[in-house]
């Protein structure tokens, strides 16, 4: 079971079965003995095996509650267990476990809350499809004037974070698509993000769930939630 | 006019019907079955009473009666779903926590059990 207490390696997965082995694998290589928590969102594949028998440990939720949800069970048992960063980890392959230590490098010295790994910076390599690739863009401009700062890659889920964003995430954090409301509920505590260039990887198998009718539903949930956390920001109440 | 009232009425005596069946084979709790009882009742009597009706079409300016009485329908069951959804995002977060607190539980219990 997880006992080092400073960094949680964190892999939401749902039917990745064919994948999160070889991704808390490559993990272990890069960090040694590093803790890797697996939740599983109730898959119906053998992911929970798979990555068992990798060596990591499981949170096993009884029923299926979305990315969201997924991450902040993981959230709440790393808050509870002590941690002081956790690095979350996409479990179909897209993020380079290379670049985990410079996430993590990047927390401990700039004691920013969150660091973001960017698809974006510095000419990294980039896999995305032209909807995602708009709808990044379109997510950018609207959250220019909200957070103050341009954020390049806001639906990045290669995120790492400290214990002070773990204790707020524990508490509130988006359900559905949570990657650019969690920007907008740290801004709401005045906490600070960093982005980092880092290298992705086109899925190793399976696809992604967002389909091209999705999208439009993923933008207005997107966009709602938005609202409603610029809503909650202290200048507005 | 009569032939839409009576159909109102016979729609309203239908859901009180209705709902008290659910209520007495427990498939609607006692609570969320007040709602629709009250909502069924009040287009009840608007339906039987003309007076009544015409009374209320005045107060909302409306020269149709049976139009208000849609009218007052369709807010009295807005207002329901509005409750309704209220009662299900609560639920629903509940639901959320309680699963995670589960899957929690589970990790230490398996933590506790695990041999060392």
């Amino acid at each position: 079971m997880l006992s080092d207490r400073l960094l949680l390696i964190l892999i939401p997965a749902f039917n990745e079965a064919a994948a999160v082995g070889s991704v808390i694998e490559s993990v272990r290589a890069t960090i040694p003995g590093v803790p890797i928590l697996v939740v599983d969102d109730c898959s119906l594949d053998g992911t929970v095996s798979a990555a068992k028998a990798a060596g990591a440990d499981i949170l096993s939720l009884p029923h299926h509650l979305g990315l969201g949800g997924a991450v902040q069970a993981g959230y709440k048992l790393a808050f509870e267990l002590g941690f002081q960063y956790v690095i979350r980890v996409d479990g179909d392959g897209q993020h380079e476990a290379l670049d985990i230590p410079r996430i993590f490098d990047a927390l401990r010295d700039s004691g920013c809350e969150m660091v973001i790994g960017s698809r974006y910076m510095n000419g990294s390599a980039v896999y995305t499809g032209p909807l995602r690739s708009l709808g990044i863009h379109f997510f950018r401009l609207i959250l220019r004037p909200i957070l103050g700062k341009e954020v390049r890659d806001p639906t990045s889920g290669f995120v790492g974070v400290n214990r002070n964003a773990l204790q707020v995430f524990s508490k509130s954090f988006p359900l559905e698509y949570p990657e650019i409301e969690a920007l907008v509920v740290l801004q709401r505590k005045a906490f600070r993000f960093q982005e980092i260039s880092c290298r992705f990887h086109p899925r190793k198998t399976g696809k992604s769930s967002i389909t091209p009718l999705k999208s439009i539903y993923y933008i207005v949930h997107v966009l709602l939630g938005v609202f409603v956390n610029v809503l909650r920001l202290p200048r507005f109440r | 006019m009569d032939r839409l009232l009576n159909f109102t009425t016979g729609m309203s005596v239908l859901l009180i019907v209705l709902v008290l069946a659910s209520v007495r084979r427990a498939h609607i709790r006692v609570e969320y079955s007040v709602s629709w009882l009250l909502a069924s009742v009040v287009i009840l009597v608007l339906s039987r009473s003309r007076t009544l009706l015409q009374a209320t079409a005045a107060q909302l300016g409306i020269a149709d009666p049976p139009v208000a009485l849609m009218l007052l329908a369709g807010c009295v069951f807005v207002i329901i779903f509005y409750r309704f959804s209220l009662i299900i995002s609560k639920l629903k977060d509940d639901n959320i926590a309680l699963a995670q607190r589960v899957a929690i539980l589970e990790y230490h219990l398996q933590s506790t059990i695990a041999p060392k």
